[in-house]
């Protein structure tokens, strides 16, 4: 019979009710969005590996390094194995359908990176095919590609038509890890600039370098740059973590930014929905007094007052969660530019439901003591 | 014991006051008398007089600053306020002005609330509201909801939710205070019934002579003190 109660006040004032209901989904659905964002920017900053190095030209990275550094790099203590490759930046069909598209020395660089999942025959495939090239399993499903097709880029930093023949199609072992990308040869494109180009040929966008041990990274970064001292091209080497941190202390402030507004946004329905309680409260007073006399007892009527807040928050609590999946989808395939992917983690469900409950129990809290403690005979005199 | 002949209510010596600021003010002065089992007591005085004031005291639902009141041998002065709760809900039925029903609760409902208190199963729970209901000749309107019922027919759920415990004494705070002469009539009717065929013991407050006339005795409150009857 409370629980009856409880529901049915709950939808007394249906309009109040919807619009409050509404009010905690909608600041549930913006907390969300925001806590998944930062959580995925936190996350990317987090996967990025700590034994992997990138070097390039220290001046820009649109200016190569030569290939002869090669093995020099190699000879650094600490590195364990390194690769190369350029930029290509490939249009397909026309400038809509862009996707990051680069030439890679192909053995070592699917060495070091494990994360990029490839079946041991498309890998095979893939090697012995000098104008193969292998596409994350999220690009070629966009375009339909299967293993055998021709693809045909039109270069803009290596300009002219570059045709590919489909070896693999690789997945990512995280969901963070890239698969809107295309990889090829880059002996290919070397011998091919060789004939068309030859002053830009030998020459590399960036080494990437698998060092022995995180704790290493730093001290062999060091080495690599004093190393191409004074000479022609000198370099800048980081790690794959510290170039995501130094991008990422940029953006880190408007993380914070973020939080604090996705915590504002909770407040302030806090507040709204406190407001609503309160109001609704004081309207029922007198039946609250009138329960009281009866002989129901201060927990009897903080349970319905309490009840009701809690029913409506949570009510918007578990819709605003229902609307972060869809949203999130949108997300996802709207702006796969910028959010690879973005899905909501079990633990910003949790927390959601969580801070609906917080939601409901301060609202509730002031009108269900006011409810508790009132005296029957001020209550009854309200109207009376 | 002679349970017959004692009466139901003993008030002696009563007093209550109000803190308005912190000005004192005197609402009830030196209480007296006694209502005994059965009787049907009408309460009249001016606007003010403190008659509610009494009544609650009465019931149990306000305290008092001086005094003692009796109700079935208990004295409820003495009782804590979780007590007080535990005691109105076994010995008390309330008729209030406007009815003060639960306005999302049916008629069946309503009258079911007090039972919610007690140990009744819920088959046993339906026998009784279904009596009280009868009694109140509204069986046929138990799964309305009071917007869909009269002013007289919500003051007869009202009398059925205050009756359905058997409790002792009934008190009713101008019951028909918000009705037309007609229903008034029909609410009256049904208190004197009550009392003729159960037994039951009713203090009214009220203002209208018309209701006097069906009580046994009417005693007249002026300015806190009770006149000679
Ligand atoms: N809770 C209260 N606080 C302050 N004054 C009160 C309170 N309740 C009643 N009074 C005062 O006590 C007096 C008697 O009130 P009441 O018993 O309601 O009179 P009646 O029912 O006879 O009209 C009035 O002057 C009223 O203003
Ligand atoms: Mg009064």
């Amino acid at each position: 019979m409370i629980l009856k109660l409880i529901i049915r006040n709950a939808f007394r004032h249906r309009l109040r009710t919807i619009l409050t209901v509404a009010g905690v989904a909608i600041a549930i659905l913006a907390f969300g969005m925001l806590r998944t964002l930062v959580g995925l920017w936190y996350l990317g900053v987090e996967r990025s590996s700590a034994t992997r190095l990138v070097t390039r030209n220290a001046i820009s990275l649109i200016f190569p390094l030569p290939l002869s550094y090669k093995e020099r790099i190699r000879r650094i203590p600490g590195v364990k194995s390194v690769s190369y490759g350029n930029w290509f930046g490939g249009i397909y069909i026309d400038e809509k359908h862009f996707f990051a598209s680069e030439a890679m020395e192909a053995r070592s660089f699917l060495e070091l990176y494990p994360e990029f999942l490839l079946p041991p025959e498309q890998k095979e495939a893939f090697i012995r095919d000098r104008k193969g090239c292998i596409a994350g399993k999220k690009l070629a499903e966009m375009y339909g590609w299967k293993p055998g097709d021709l693809i045909t880029l039109r270069g803009t930093i290596f300009p002219g038509q570059w045709e590919f023949v489909l070896r693999g199609v690789y997945r990512g072992a995280e969901r963070s890890t890239e698969e809107r990308a295309l990889f090829f040869h880059w002996d290919y494109l070397n011998e091919t600039l060789k004939k068309s180009s030859p002053r830009r040929a030998d020459q590399v966008g960036f080494y990437m370098i698998n060092v022995a041990k995180p704790e290493v990274a730093a001290d062999v970064a060091q080495a690599v740059d004093r190393t191409f001292k004074n000479s022609l091209a000198e370099t800048l080497t980081e790690t794959e973590k510290a170039f995501q941190l130094g991008f990422a202390s940029m953006t880190e402030a408007i993380m914070i930014a973020i939080q604090i507004v996705s915590y504002v946004v909770i407040v302030i329905i806090m507040v709204v929905a406190a407001n609503t309680m309160a109001m609704t409260a004081r309207e029922r007073i007198a039946e609250y007094a009138t329960l009281k006399t009866l002989g129901f007892g201060a927990v009897h009527i903080g349970a319905i007052i309490f009840g009701e807040s809690m029913v409506i928050s949570l009510l918007g609590g578990v819709l605003g969660v229902l609307l972060t999946f869809p949203a999130a989808h949108w997300i996802e395939s709207e702006l796969a530019q910028f959010f690879p992917y973005f899905s909501v983690s079990l633990s910003t469900v949790g927390l959601d439901l969580l801070i609906a409950c917080c939601v409901g129990a301060v609202a509730g809290l002031f009108p269900t003591w006011r409810g508790a403690t009132i005296r029957i005979a001020d209550g009854l005199r309200r109207i009376g | 014991m002679d349970v017959q002949k004692s009466p139901i209510v003993e008030i002696d010596n009563l007093s209550k006051s109000y803190w308005r600021g912190s000005q004192i003010i005197p609402v009830l002065e030196g209480i007296s008398f006694a209502i005994s089992e059965g009787e049907f007591l009408a309460l009249m005085g001016p606007s003010g007089s403190g008659k509610s004031t009494l009544l609650n005291l009465i019931a149990g639902i306000d305290t008092a600053d001086n005094g003692t009141i009796r109700v079935g041998g208990v004295d409820i002065t003495s009782l804590s306020e979780a007590e007080l709760a535990g005691w109105r809900s076994a010995n008390v039925g309330f008729i209030f002005q406007f009815y003060n029903l639960m306005p999302v609760l049916t008629a069946f409902e309503n009258v079911e609330l007090p039972l919610l208190l007690t140990s009744l199963s819920r088959s046993e729970r339906r026998k009784h509201v279904e009596l009280a209901l009868g009694v109140v000749n509204l069986t046929d309107r138990m799964d309305h909801y009071p917007s869909q019922l009269s002013g007289g027919q919500q003051q007869r759920v009202a009398i059925a939710r205050a009756i359905v415990s058997d409790p002792a004494i009934l008190v009713a705070d101008e019951p028909t205070g918000d009705l037309d002469r007609v229903s008034a009539e029909d609410i009256l009717t049904l208190m004197e019934r009550l009392v003729r065929e159960f037994g039951t013991t009713i203090i009214m407050v009220t203002h209208d002579p018309r209701a006097a006339d069906k009580a046994h005795c009417v005693r007249h409150l002026e300015k806190g003190v009770l006149l000679a009857s």
